[in-house]
């Protein structure tokens, strides 16, 4: 087996010097009626070759979104990624290390999280970010955990345009944890009225920014109503470039920001994984669920990077840590990093206005056709249309003509017969003008 | 799971010349470079992207423009190619050298696995594209699933789950639902004290009380100490097994019966199912839930701390809970049941979601390829070897070193205690720092609690007989030199890592989680 160096000599060398004569030997505590006599019923040992052939047929049997026109969203995005960033995450060094412990000898994955943490909290305008969470909707989920804990309430308002899969997230956890959640109608168009729902029991309110159907608002007002109750506002993004254009959470008064950073640096690998970005004001830093690295000194005075704030984490406080999460998101946290690095200020800002003249134009050609409707008033790189039709049949037919179109609302409200009719597109830079034209073009036939 | 030191923060000596005793111009030392930060380095007007000129239209983003500049710096790719790949080169990693982090697993990460993660039909798919255009993504889980099942001998599985905690809290997520439906108010959960930390914050977070069950003098749970801790309000007992001494439980049968008895449930923390995977099933043992480290047990990387993935095998009592989404089959087709109402329709009694989407898709890939390059036989040969090494370097250390539960073979990792430090004015920390100027990686120290200044070594079935007994010479000489009262060897410890020790309470006492401009920081200060 090309993974095993041990010979079968070495096996035997090495059972003698252990002093026992077979390795079932060192496996005398099992119960000898459990230990498996037969091999598991799988395939033997393959060469790499037929593993590849083996997986390559799997994977020819879907349709990857590189390879059509492409305008899926709803949480998850297709953008470009630069050459160098799946380059530079292969590295034996990043790939094949583990959390760092020993800072001594991991300042390289310790100096990006400090590098990552501080371009989080600039992104979305908070003071501390931490060093990721599994994903945005698991982020979302500990965002009101620690809300309720640092207001000593129970009670949380979830807007209806939150994506339903993080609604449902936050209502699992909640539930199971012994608080509330009160959940507001599907809202597409962001015209519910959130701030008549939140009252003294409020822990917190959480908002999508933009909204799961494309709707930008402004959150101002909503912090102001929540702040007056002593509730927090959490602000949750799916969407991280679109922060390259709008203004920041953090400037809206959020309390946290609770963010999917899929978009920056890591592809869409069918949902996972992700990485949840997770930002803070400093006062409740140790309320904070996840790991941190912070910056000191070594012995000869020299700046140096460690884990820090250890105390709120479930290794050391066990039963009272602030979360149970331990393994995060290193990985794709270095892919968000050099990504950003590399698009900078000016890359980043460009990209998000690509991204919002591309949905612009999209939208203004759809609404031209007779039937659709464009419903979302202001939105970055998605909205909402409304299809004369059932929209999971339009979405499927547009997929047999090598379109995807988008997601039908049914799929992720398949209980809401009023949303039979929604579909939300997404446009982000990878989208040309072919693109539009196969959408508009593919759309009108089968419609 | 590992620690450099639980609570016991790092202070270095006084600060000492250069270890090398050698101070150049620039700071670096030959291959090791100072890199400062992206923010000290890079220019908010360079970028390493080339992007067109967006198309001129008009805005609909309703005056929610931002204003005012973000201080994100760019670098150009060369730039930033230099200053990651420096960075990289200030890391340890198991390419580049033995890395016995007992409980973390650090075996060899096998390339194809990356390469079969890449293909575009599984990592550049969408998880809200029409399911007939993920039929292939689909039949992977469900391979994984085939592989997972057989190997642990239980009914179901849920594979969405992120990580091992993640997994932790579905699988006592699943029994808390289960306990609900059959009306029965619970609101115990038996720790073992040996336990990984997320054990006890798993069931806390459900609003369970933490029973703790002491460990035995011979490292393990005792059938005896369980029966004790049960009663009428005892929900589960979270049990790891092998546990975090490097023991397999030898009553665990036993365990299960009388937990099962006592109307409760026992889930099982899979952290180091690794050491009897193809040797053991643990639904044989009478488990009821068991999450996999996907990350350890099948060798998707650790990747400096994720991402991970986390199913959860689950018994027959326990299948009908388990959360959205999961795969069924009908006839040819292959589908992803998503909301709960379907699931319920379908007899299911889902306890919710635990994230968006399906769960890790990229670690089920890779997962999937360890296994099927492994195969049935590799996978047992792999659970051998390990423990084959564990006990090669138990036996080459035992008469210099301290087992803190006699001479016992163990799993596919030894543990340690410090006694055979005393009076040297050596700590675990110390030995564990004087690895690493000998070019290892240290072991997991300080847990689990149970032991007195724990060293846990896991050195995996990837360690060719050479190595392990260079890394046995190593450690014996340590040790004797521990012995002999070389201190400063210990105490200076590292002098040959990019960096000294680090000030870890001056880290925690005035925290510095962000780069700041001077100016800022001096205003913050006021």
């Amino acid at each position: 087996m090309r993974y095993l160096p041990l010979e079968q000599a070495d096996r035997e060398a090495m059972l003698a010097r252990i002093g026992v004569p077979a390795v079932d030997a060192l496996f005398a505590s099992v119960p000898a009626d459990k230990l498996m006599k037969e091999l598991p019923d799988l395939p033997r040992t393959k060469g790499e070759l037929e593993v590849e052939r083996e997986l390559s047929k799997m994977a020819a049997r879907n349709v990857p979104a590189g390879s059509v026109p492409f305008f899926v969203g709803t949480g998850a995005y297709r953008h470009h990624v630069p050459a160098t960033v799946d380059h530079l995450i292969q590295r034996s060094e990043f790939l094949t290390s583990y959390t760092p412990y020993q800072p001594e000898i991991s300042q390289g994955t310790l100096q990006t999280l400090f590098e990552f943490q501080t371009q989080v909290a600039l992104l979305t305008g908070m003071e501390v970010a931490n060093a990721s969470m599994y994903d945005g909707s698991t982020a979302c989920g500990e965002a009101v955990l620690m809300a309720n804990r640092v207001t000593r309430r129970k009670k949380a308002v979830l807007s209806g345009g939150l994506h339903p899969h993080y609604r449902s997230v936050a209502e699992t956890l909640s539930r199971w944890g012994g608080s509330d959640v009160v959940a507001l109608d599907p809202d597409p168009t962001g015209a519910e009225d959130i701030i008549s729902q939140i009252d003294d029991q409020t822990s917190c309110v959480v908002v999508q920014y933009p909204n799961a159907y494309g709707t930008i608002r402004d959150l101002a007002p909503i912090a102001e109503a929540a702040h007056a109750q002593g509730a927090l506002l959490i602000a949750v993004v799916t969407e991280i470039v679109s922060l390259g254009l709008l203004k920041p959470p953090g400037e809206m008064g959020a309390d946290i920001v609770a963010a999917e950073g899929q978009s920056i640096g890591n592809g869409l690998n069918f949902g996972g994984p992700y990485v949840g970005l997770f930002a803070t004001r400093e006062k409740f830093v140790r309320q904070m669920p996840g790991r941190l690295a912070g910056e000191t000194v070594d012995a000869e005075g020299r700046r140096g990077f460690v884990l820090t704030l250890s105390t709120r984490e479930q290794h050391i406080r066990r039963e009272k840590a602030t979360s149970n999460i331990c393994t995060n998101s290193g990985l794709c946290a270095l892919a968000f990093t050099i990504h950003m690095t590399l698009l900078g200020e000016a890359g980043l800002r460009r990209l998000a206005q690509i991204n919002h003249a591309n949905a612009v134009t999209l939208a203004d050609q759809l609404s031209r056709i007779g039937g659709i409707e464009v419903i979302t008033p202001a939105f970055f790189n998605e909205f909402t249309i409304r299809v004369p039709g059932d929209a999971q049949q339009i979405i499927d037919a547009l997929a047999k003509k090598g379109v995807m179109g988008g997601v039908p609302v049914s799929r992720l409200e398949p209980s809401r017969n009023d949303l039979r009719d929604l579909i939300i597109v997404a446009s982000t830079e990878i989208n040309t003008d072919e693109d539009r034209a196969a959408y508009v073009k593919a759309l009108q036939e089968v419609l | 799971m590992a620690m450099n030191s639980q609570g016991r923060p790092t202070t270095p000596g006084a600060a000492g010349p250069a270890a090398s005793g050698i101070e150049t111009f620039t700071g670096h030392r030959g291959l090791d470079h100072e890199e400062l930060l992206i923010f000290e380095s890079g220019s908010l007007s360079k970028s390493g992207v080339d992007l067109p000129e967006p198309k001129p239209v008009k805005s609909r983003l309703n005056g929610l423009e931002r204003n005012g500049p973000i201080g994100l710096p760019g670098l150009t790719e060369p730039e930033a190619m230099r200053h990651y790949v420096r960075l990289s080169q200030r890391n340890y990693a198991i390419d580049t050298g033995l890395y016995p982090l007992g409980s973390c697993t650090m075996k060899h990460n096998p390339r194809l696995n990356e390469k079969m993660a890449r293909l575009p039909g599984f990592g550049d798919v969408h998880p809200l594209q029409p399911q007939q255009t993920v039929q292939g993504a689909i039949e992977l889980m469900e391979a994984l699933s085939g592989y997972l099942l057989e190997l642990t001998g239980m009914k179901a599985v849920a594979l969405s789950p992120k990580a091992g905690a993640h997994g932790e809290l579905c699988g006592m997520l699943a029994i808390k639902a289960a306990h609900e439906a059959a009306g029965s108010k619970r609101s115990v959960v038996l720790v073992p004290e040996s336990a990984h930390g997320t054990n006890p914050a798993t069931a806390a977070f459900m609003g369970y009380t933490v029973r703790s069950i002491p460990a035995r003098e011979d490292g393990t749970v005792s059938a005896d100490a369980v029966r004790e801790a049960l009663g009428p309000d005892v929900a589960a007992i979270m049990l790891t097994n092998p546990n975090t001494c490097g023991l397999f439980e030898p009553e665990v049968v036993e365990i299960a019966k009388a937990v099962h008895d006592a109307g409760a449930y026992f889930y099982c923390d899979g952290a180091n199912f690794n050491a009897i995977v193809g040797k053991v099933r643990p639904g044989e043992l009478g488990v009821d839930a068991m999450h996999i480290n996907l990350h350890k047990t099948f060798s998707t990387p650790h990747g400096g701390g994720g991402p991970g993935s986390g199913p959860v095998v689950l018994s027959d009592a326990l299948a009908k809970f388990a959360p959205v989404p999961f795969v069924v089959r009908d006839g040819d087709e292959l589908r992803l049941i998503e909301d709960i109402s379907e699931a319920e329709a379908r007899g299911q009694k889902p306890f919710g979601r635990l994230t968006a989407f399906h769960g890790q898709m990229g670690m089920f890939v890779r997962a999937l390829t360890y296994m099927m390059s492994h195969g049935a036989d590799g996978m047992r040969q792999a659970s051998e070897d390990a423990v084959l090494a564990a006990n090669y370097v138990r036996v080459g250390l035992k008469d210099l070193f301290s087992q803190p539960f006699g001479d016992q073979p163990c799993m596919h990792e030894v543990l340690f205690d410090d006694k055979f430090l005393k009076d040297t004015g050596v700590t675990t920390l110390d030995f564990a720092k004087a690895m690493i100027d000998e070019g290892y990686h240290p072991m997991t120290v300080y847990f689990p609690l149970v032991v007195h200044g724990a060293m846990l070594i896991e050195p995996t079935e990837s360690e060719s007989k050479d190595n392990l007994d260079l890394f046995i010479a190593t450690m014996r000489d340590l040790a004797e030199a521990a012995k002999r009262g070389d201190v400063d060897r210990f105490k200076q410890a590292p002098r040959l890592a990019p960096r000294r020790r680090l000030d870890e309470t001056r880290a925690a006492r005035e925290p510095k989680l962000r780069w700041a401009p001077d100016a800022a920081r001096k205003q913050a200060a006021e």
